[in-house]
This record gives C-alpha cells, sequence and structure tokens, in this order.
C-alpha cells in the first residue's frame, strides 16, 4: 500500500477538519476547562460525532458502524489534535470497540450498536502504576458464584468518571507481572464495591482512579478467554497509541503552524524575529521532525489495517516518533512565543499540556524504544 | 502490460546471456567500481566487456534517448531491466558523474550540438566528467565565486581555482561554474562552460583528507582557452543550471545515506553480533538506548523518503523537501558513523592492523563527517527550508 492517503481518507480528513474546526475549537476546550466540566468533553459534540460516524469508524457495518479503519481513526485524531477537540473518541470509539469486536455474538450485539451510536461510553481500566506496564495487574479475579470477584486498585481510567461500562484487567492466574493468567471483564461502574475518584489533569480531561473491593462480576461478562486477556488488551492499546500518535501529529502541527504564524508577526530590534536565523534553524529543523511523525504514523496506521506482522513494531514507532515530536514542537512553540507564550490567555500552553499527558498515555517515548529494541531482536 | 512481460523475458535473456559471472559478484574494492574515461584501466576483461556490452544497448543510462545513446526505455520499461539486473546481482556496469549529474542538465539545458557530442560519450564511459563549482573563497557562499571566463571574441579564457573537485587528477572533461560578466549582480554573471581538462592552462593537486584519503583535488586555471560553442545554456544564467544540479545532488546524497533502505547492516544488528545479548536484550543498556533513538530515527526517515516519493509519484507533492532529506539524512549517517565507533570500542580506532579491512571503519566514520557539508552544509539546508518552505523573513 502506497504511504499516502487514498482518495476517499483525503475527504475524511477534510470532513474532519471542517467539522472540529467548527464544533469543537480550541475556545471550546478553554470554556470546558472553565465551567468545569464534569466529564471533561460535551456530549452534544460527541452526539454530532455519532451522526458523522466518527463513533463507529471501527465497529463493523452490521453493527451499525461505519468500519472505516484505522487510517481514518488516525484521519479523526489528527484533525482532534489539531483543534484540542476533547471527546470519549479514544476511550470509546477506539479503544471500546476494539475490544468488543473480541466479544461473544451477544456482547457484540449488545455493545458494538450503542457505539456507533454514540449512546454508550466505554472506558479501559488497566494501568495500577503510574509508568505504563501493561502487563502488571496486581488486581485479582476470584472465582464466586456464577462469576468473579474482583479486588483492585487502577490508577488511571481515561474518561473513567464518564463511561458507562469499565473494562477492567484482572488476574485469574500467574504472577504479577506475567502476560499469562491476565482477564478481561465488563463492569458496570455503578456496581457495588466500585468507588469512582475522579481526577481532573494537567490538560483538563477526566480521569479516574477506580477501587474495587469484592466487586462480583457474572461469568457472562468476561471479555474473550479467561486467562487469555493480554492478547485482547495489546490489540486495544496498539489502537489506542497508533490513535494517540495521530492526536499528537494534529498537537504537533498546530504547534508549529502558530510558531511560524508568530515568527512571522512578533518585531523585536526592529525587525521580524522570524528573521533571525537562530529561531529559523529551530523551525527548519522542527519542520523535518515533524514531517518524520507524519511518516511514522502513517505507517503505524496502514500496519494495523493490513494486519500486518510487524504491526506492534510500527505502532511503537510512531508513538515514540510522534510523542517526541509533539513535545518539542510544543515547548519549542511556547519557547519561541516567549513572555506571552507562558500566559494563560495564549492558546499555545494548552498544546503543550495535552502533549504531555498525550505523550505518558499507554507508554512514552523510553517505553516505545526498549518495545521497539525488543521486537528488533535487543 | 503484455508488452511489459515480454521486455522482461527479453531483458532476462539478454543478461542471461550477456552478463559475465564476475559481474556478479559483490564489490570489494575500489576497483571494482569502474568509472569509465579515456584512461580507464580495467581490472579485468570482464568489467570491460560488461561496460561494452551495456553501453551498445543504451543500458548505461536506461531512459535517456537512443539518439543520445540512450537505452530509449520508459519508466516501467527502466524499473523492470534494474529488478533484472537486482535479480542476478548485476554490479551497475558505469559509474560517473556524466550519468549523475551533467547527463541531466545537458537533456535540460544543452543545445542539440552539446547533446551529440557528449551525451553517447557519457553513455559509453567514454569521458568522464568532474565538476567544477566550490571555490577557496567560495563554499557555502556558492554564487560568491570568481573564476573568471572572460570573452575574447573566438573563445573564452579561463583563469581561477575550483576546489573539493572530485577526481579532477582522473577526469576528462570538467563542467564548471565562471563568471562571464564581473559587472553583473552576484548571480547573474555567471555562465556553465564545458571544457577538456586536457587543455593548456590546466592542473590539478589532490588534497588528503582526514580519512587519509584523497579523492579531491584544487584544481588551477591559469589562461585556459575555452571554445565559445562550450557554454551550455545562456549566458550569465550558469546559476539556474547550478541550483538545478545542487537540487539533484542534494537527492542523492540524503538519498543514498538514508539508514532506512535496509541495503545496509541496521546498526542494532551490528551491536548485537558484536556486544551479544543477555537475557534477550542488548548486553550494553546504555548503548542500547541510544542505538535505539537512533533506530527510531532512521525507520521514521526512510518511510518518509518512502512517502515523499509516493506523494510526487500520485501528484499529492509539497515540493521543496530535497533539502530536508539531505539534511536529516545526511546527520543520522553521521550518527550511525558514531554509534559504530562506539559499538566498535577501542578496535575500532585501529588505523593499520595486520588484516585487511582493519582500519576501514574509522576511515568511514571520518568520511562520514563530510556528509552535512558536501553539497550545500546541514546549515545551507536550514536557511533553504526557512525560505522556501516556512516562507520566514528575510531569509
Amino acid at each position: 500500500m502506497p504511504l499516502i492517503l487514498t482518495d476517499d481518507q483525503q475527504m475524511i480528513r477534510d470532513s474532519a477538519e471542517g467539522f472540529f474546526k467548527d464544533e469543537a475549537p480550541v475556545s471550546q476546550h478553554r470554556d470546558l476547562r472553565d465551567s468545569k466540566n464534569t466529564d471533561g468533553f460535551s456530549r452534544d459534540v460527541w452526539t454530532k460525532m455519532a451522526e458523522m460516524g466518527f463513533a463507529g469508524v471501527l465497529v463493523p457495518e452490521a453493527h451499525g458502524g461505519a468500519d472505516m479503519g484505522h487510517v481514518a481513526a488516525g484521519i479523526i485524531l489528527e484533525a482532534m489534535g489539531k483543534n484540542l477537540s476533547a471527546a470519549p473518541m479514544l476511550s470509546t470509539a477506539v479503544l471500546g470497540a476494539t475490544a468488543l469486536k473480541a466479544g461473544t455474538a451477544e456482547q457484540q450485539a449488545k455493545y458494538l450498536p450503542l457505539i456507533a451510536q454514540g449512546a454508550h461510553l466505554l472506558a479501559l481500566a488497566a494501568d495500577e502504576a503510574a509508568r505504563h506496564k501493561p502487563n502488571h495487574v496486581a488486581t485479582t479475579a476470584t472465582p464466586s458464584g456464577n462469576g468473579f470477584k474482583l479486588n483492585g486498585v487502577k490508577g488511571f481510567v481515561l474518561d473513567g468518571a464518564a463511561a458507562d461500562t469499565l473494562i477492567v484487567a484482572a488476574r485469574t492466574g500467574g504472577e504479577t507481572d506475567d502476560k499469562a493468567g491476565i482477564t478481561l471483564f465488563l463492569v458496570n461502574p455503578k456496581a457495588d464495591g466500585v468507588t469512582i475518584d475522579k481526577r481532573s489533569m494537567v490538560d483538563s480531561r477526566g480521569a479516574a482512579r477506580v477501587t474495587l473491593a469484592d466487586v462480583q462480576v457474572d461469568g457472562a461478562d468476561v471479555l474473550g478467554g479467561v486467562g487469555e486477556g493480554f492478547a485482547i488488551l495489546e490489540r486495544m492499546l496498539d489502537a489506542g497509541r497508533a490513535c494517540l500518535a495521530a492526536e499528537m501529529l494534529g498537537v504537533s502541527g498546530t504547534s508549529f503552524a502558530m510558531t511560524v504564524d508568530y515568527l512571522k508577526q512578533r518585531e523585536q530590534f526592529g525587525q521580524k524575529i522570524g528573521s533571525f536565523q537562530a529561531l529559523q534553524h529551530r523551525a527548519a529543523h522542527l519542520f523535518c521532525e515533524v514531517e518524520l511523525a507524519r511518516s511514522a504514523t502513517l505507517k503505524a496506521l496502514q500496519a494495523l489495517d493490513e494486519g500486518s506482522d510487524r504491526a506492534a513494531m510500527y505502532v511503537s514507532l510512531a508513538k515514540a516518533k510522534a510523542g517526541e515530536v509533539a513535545i518539542l514542537a510544543s515547548n519549542e512553540g511556547v519557547q519561541m512565543h516567549g513572555g506571552i507564550g507562558m500566559t494563560d490567555e495564549y492558546d499555545i500552553g494548552f498544546f503543550m499540556k495535552r502533549a504531555r499527558a498525550a505523550q505518558e498515555t499507554f507508554g512514552d517515548a523510553a517505553f516505545h524504544s526498549d518495545r521497539i529494541a525488543r521486537q528488533l531482536g535487543y | 502490460m503484455a508488452d511489459l512481460e515480454t521486455f522482461r523475458a527479453e531483458t532476462r535473456a539478454w543478461l542471461e546471456a550477456n552478463c559475465p559471472p564476475e559481474m556478479r559478484e559483490p564489490i570489494r574494492d575500489d576497483d571494482d567500481v569502474c568509472w569509465g574515461g579515456r584512461g580507464v584501466k580495467f581490472k579485468s576483461e570482464a568489467q570491460r566487456v560488461w561496460l561494452e556490452r551495456m553501453g551498445a544497448k543504451g543500458w548505461t543510462v536506461p531512459e535517456w534517448p537512443s539518439a543520445y545513446g540512450g537505452g530509449g526505455l520508459s519508466r516501467e520499461e527502466a524499473k523492470v531491466l534494474s529488478e533484472e539486473m537486482r535479480r542476478i546481482k548485476a554490479r551497475s556496469p558505469l559509474s560517473s558523474f556524466g550519468i549523475w549529474m551533467l547527463g541531466p542538465a545537458l537533456l535540460k539545458y544543452g543545445n542539440e550540438a552539446q547533446k551529440l557530442e557528449h551525451l553517447p560519450k557519457i553513455a559509453r564511459g567514454e569521458i568522464r566528467w568532474c565538476q567544477g563549482y566550490s571555490e577557496p573563497g567560495a563554499g557555502s557562499d556558492l554564487a560568491s565565486l570568481r573564476t573568471s571566463a572572460e570573452d575574447k571574441g573566438d573563445h573564452y579564457l579561463v583563469n581561477g581555482s575550483k576546489v573539493w573537485t572530485s577526481y579532477a587528477d582522473k577526469a576528462d572533461w570538467i563542467f564548471c561554474l565562471v563568471r562571464t560578466d564581473p559587472t553583473a549582480a552576484k548571480h547573474l554573471g555567471i555562465s556553465f562552460l564545458l571544457f577538456d581538462m586536457a587543455s593548456t592552462g590546466v592542473s590539478t593537486s589532490p588534497i588528503k583528507l582526514i580519512s587519509g584519503s584523497s579523492p579531491f583535488c584544487q584544481t588551477f586555471f591559469d589562461n585556459v582557452q575555452v571554445p565559445k560553442e562550450n557554454l551550455m545554456g545562456v549566458p550569465g544564467k550558469g546559476w539556474d543550471i547550478a541550483k538545478y544540479l545542487l537540487t539533484h545532488e542534494r537527492d542523492m546524497i540524503g538519498g543514498s545515506d538514508s539508514t532506512g533502505g535496509g541495503q545496509r547492516d541496521s546498526v542494532s544488528n551490528i551491536a548485537k553480533r558484536l556486544i551479544g545479548l543477555d537475557a534477550a536484550i542488548l548486553a550494553d543498556t546504555a548503548l542500547r538506548t541510544d542505538i535505539a533513538r537512533h533506530e527510531i530515527n532512521a525507520l521514521a526517515f526512510g518511510l518518509t523518503m518512502e512517502r515523499v516519493l509516493a506523494e510526487t509519484k500520485s501528484g499529492q507533492g509539497t515540493g521543496a523537501l530535497s533539502s530536508m532529506l539531505k539534511y536529516y539524512g545526511t546527520e543520522l549517517n553521521k550518527e550511525r558513523m558514531e554509534l559504530l565507533m562506539s559499538i566498535r570500542g577501542s578496535d575500532g580506532l585501529v588505523w593499520e592492523g595486520e588484516e585487511k579491512g582493519e582500519g576501514d571503519l574509522a576511515r568511514s566514520w571520518l568520511r562520514s563527517r563530510a556528509n552535512s557539508i558536501e553539497g550545500g552544509t546541514s546549515e545551507v539546508q536550514l536557511n533553504i527550508i526557512a525560505k522556501r518552505v516556512l516562507d520566514l523573513p528575510g531569509a
């Protein structure tokens, strides 16, 4: 597959860019923050996204989805990154849909149409430690009644307070860091024993600490095979990581565009600061870095659509490179804006906050460098 | 498509019958590479025959028109030829600045007589060319060049000096930037001149580099008489040709030094062989981090080359990216060489030893430092990106 967007994908890009610019621009992000919105996103926008087919981008047509694939999902996330649009796109449309596609026919029929309609929100409750390590699962699932009893603490659950269903990774066997013995469960956050502590984050998105104390789940709420949850979790995470790379590419794109624009406007010492070579070289270098992040991200999304053996390697490449570049682009953006870049009134700081949060989500550049090295056999 | 398959079958048969077995062996030494020219010394009869046969078919330059000694092949046919040559691991019959640089410029800017005179000889490897661009006082600021070509009615009288002329001591002809109008503005008084290195008044002096080799020369012109018809293009418009060729050269340097192409062994594979694994990860964990970071950039760069090519082919091209590829590709190659030196440790410091090949790494490392200087420095590439891509003021 050539490393470019198809005609259809270019059309999706054009409509996504128009949609988020109109419906969820940076000013909306600011309003959400200032109004201390409990979800961290606008439910109204999410409904419109479902109407556009975005919520069902990975849901099969048989279940009412648009089934447009990962490249299309990435295109939507990139447009969201450009505008800092907040929505449960990642947690529900990407992670949730990917998870449920591994479910039973009953589970698929129950959840997938609701995901596509924007009528049901999901959240992944997997990470326990502050540093991402998906095989580190200390939460236990012990047989009880016709199902299991869950106990443990999930430290970082994105959109955890808004979710209608939690996808919980718990251990039915093996030792704490083993990949085998992890099982995924669909858990109602309103069930007895579930405590949701909402935390607003630096990027004003919603996350929660979820405590599970003797939470009873039915056998029918196991997602995939008992003890075989890690493979599904990896698929979910890889789809999420590639889409986060795309979102960070959008963050880099706007940070960079704002910065170059500022270099052309701002005058000091009687001339535009963009005429200073010290700044020109940094901007030109940044241009190259954003181009590299774009290539790596598109390759990862295509590899997921193709079901390539190397998909995991390309996903880590994209997440590592796009993450590093988003941090660089937003940091350079603030620095080259000077004092105004430090003010809350100006938007560039929002991009720096989002870049940092997205970088830490599902493994930072160091995590993915290590993963690539392992994939390449060293 | 059927025609293309017929062409493939014929090409395969011809290559099978005409490519000597010795020319299907990997290149081991510098003299395995044939540069042609009047003074060519073939390493073997096979090398001579291979050049002669490929040159006669025009397949040293498959896409040039046959009227100028080329193969007259379409882009698709040329691709088939290249695939079939790779299939039998056939060596390139001829390496030549005439093919890579002057030829494309001649096809674009030369007049009919110049094309008929020079292109066939380039195609057959009969004339070896060198490039006269930089001068002792004109490096990054190339347009400040001072080598003069004074109009003497029936000829130009050339005086001055060029530097970093690759293989000038072995070349037969030179394509050279000269100043024909000393009164015109800097970029407007320059012309593009072709002349014989055997002309009276031309002399060369090799420059020894930090890597110990001397592929470059300083070249001196002392009252060299050059016929007027040897000026290519329009007098005073030589800078346009120079820019065209520099872009072309950047693509070559950036492209050939990419680490994403997959032809060279990866840094991590070399590290695995030399350092070894411990519990499935590289035994030197600090170096492993540096290597992984490098390989991420190398892979992303390789994908970027792939994407830029795909965009160009489909007409989605963003344009003006040759400076990006040159800048990033050469910086990556330098980083690769630094890492290989680190992996080899003190063994990499050997300059001369008992065994053949000792000292090669240190020499390659030193050679790589020139990547971001030749063909326009990294800093000049960043200037070009700032000006042409980002449209920054006063750049």
